[in-house]
């Protein structure tokens, strides 16, 4: 189950809306696809974001993937816990995992996102 | 050969699937990369005991009276200076000296040697032995697809392993074999691993492969052993500095190149193939160094990455990861032979940015005593 009151992306980010501010971050099902996360590099306050572009990479023991912004806007604050604890994007991705706060430009694309539902049956589908 | 188009799987597929595992095709073979997660299979050989499923692996048996000068013509060491029991890393080069695999051979008996190869080369090296034995009275069995092989590694490794099985542990030794029987199955139980702790592999029928699985799983219980897939393996060998074909070694490489070249054994005799390539490489001057690196910067340093001393371009990343035992992000190289001295400060590259990388020795991680 994944929270019902966020939207989601085909690339495995969600986003918490509260007026116009955006919170980001990565699914469950991505953390543990990845595994065990053990780097997470963000763009600082001030950075540009465009919708659907690479905004940052996250690092497993295995692999390096990246981070696709289900947003455009401006970045206001990215989580400055997961520098020495990465980890916490397992542990709970939905909480205290999370990523970026962003400024949103268009409030329109948050409407484009997934909602639970769908993103659930993406999941499914694998 | 040619790769097959279906992949190959081991008998114990299904109990990895139980496990929760997540499956991935490696050298042709479905097999588990992980389980509960890399770090935790990690930390679980270094302080407990972990349980590798190795079925993936080739068994090449060579018999016969020759067998021995067989291999020697065939490998870059010299099989009959082994004692029966015993066994040590070997290479199987090309007549050029880059790398064709890198094996350990088991002497079973005074004319009976195991060759045990990478499961990526294995039809590779059985086709290379089988022509370059030809000439010997010798015969290879290649019997990769027919031997199960089950590895526990870790410090709980004798303690889960000894009750069930005939060998004598205790006077079994690093690099050595004995055969006899595990939960009542025969098998072959050899003290060798790839992961930097003690620990055993054994070699059984592929029909008794879970079987024997099943019963160390239950003998591993009370040692909190957990099942550990081939992501953590990676990790472990690379904490212990050990290469991974591939990565370290490959058919560009000489293992002069690779630091090994102790491993080649030029001080008899007898001709093998490679020789004269391989002493012209040992004479020459080294043009690259194998070294380790911890990477003090942010990221990790992959496999591929380019190494700079400066604004010279010093060399290449071979195998990185986050080391779950030491807390940082470690990696192999080749750099430039001036640039290997541990302590000398390099710089890994990484997506278009650079972290200071330090030279140490190898390994990253060696096992207290």
């Amino acid at each position: 189950m994944v929270p019902s009151d966020l939207r989601y992306t085909k690339t495995h980010e969600w986003v918490r809306v509260e007026g116009d501010v955006a919170t980001v971050g990565i699914s469950d099902h991505a953390a543990g696809e990845l595994g065990d996360i053990v780097f997470v590099e963000l763009p600082g306050p001030g950075r540009a974001l465009e919708q659907a572009a690479p905004f940052g990479v996250v690092e497993s023991v295995k692999a390096v993937s990246e981070l696709y912004a289900p947003v455009g806007g401006e970045v206001i604050e990215a989580n400055a816990a997961l520098a020495a604890k990465p980890e916490l994007v397992n542990a709970d991705p939905f909480g205290a995992g999370w990523m970026l706060r962003v400024r949103i430009g268009d409030p329109g694309q948050v409407e484009g996102l997934l909602d639970a539902a769908a993103y659930e049956a993406l999941v499914a589908e694998g | 050969m040619t790769e097959p188009s279906v992949p190959l799987a081991t008998p114990l597929l299904e109990r990895h699937r139980a496990l929760g595992a997540r499956i991935v095709e490696y050298a042709g073979w479905l097999m588990p990369v992980q389980y509960a997660g890399i770090m935790d299979e990690h930390r679980a050989v270094r302080e407990r005991a972990g349980l590798f499923d190795l079925g993936h692996m080739g068994e090449l048996f060579v018999e016969g009276p020759e067998a021995g000068a067989a291999l020697a013509h065939a490998l870059v060491t010299d099989p009959p200076v082994l004692a029966v029991g015993r066994a040590h890393y070997s290479m199987i080069c090309a007549p050029d000296g880059g790398v064709i695999d890198d094996l350990i051979v088991y002497r079973l008996a005074e004319d009976r040697f195991l060759v045990v190869a990478n499961a990526s080369n294995a039809a590779i090296v059985s086709d290379e032995l089988a022509s370059r034995i030809g000439g010997f009275r010798s015969v290879l069995d290649d019997r990769a697809l027919t031997t199960g092989l089950v590895a526990v590694q870790g410090p709980a490794s004798a303690a889960i392993l000894g009750p069930l099985t005939t060998v004598d542990l205790a006077g079994l030794r690093y690099y050595a074999i004995a055969e006899g029987e595990v939960a009542g199955i025969p098998a072959l139980v050899a003290r060798t691993g790839y992961t930097g702790e003690d620990g055993f592999e054994v070699f059984v029928d592929t029909a008794a492969t879970i079987s024997l699985w099943d019963a160390l799983a239950d003998a591993g219980r009370p040692h909190a052993l957990v099942p550990v897939g081939l992501g953590a393996r990676d990790t472990l060998r690379l904490e212990a500095g050990m290469p991974l074909y591939g990565n370290e070694l490959d058919r560009g490489t000489t293992p002069f190149d690779a630091g090994l070249g102790r491993v080649v054994a030029l001080d008899r005799e007898a001709d093998f193939v490679g020789r004269a390539a391989l002493e012209a490489a040992r004479a020459a001057e080294p043009t690259r160094s194998l070294v380790g690196l911890v990477v003090h910067g942010r990221g990790i340093a992959r496999h591929g990455y380019p190494v700079h001393a400066g604004e010279r371009r010093s060399g290449v990343v071979t195998s990185g990861t986050m080391s779950p035992t030491l807390g940082v992000p470690i990696a192999m190289a080749y750099v430039a032979p001036g640039d290997a001295g541990p302590g000398t400060m390099l710089e890994v590259e990484i997506r278009g940015a650079r972290s200071a990388a330090e030279v140490v020795p190898l390994p990253f991680y060696r096992r207290p005593r």
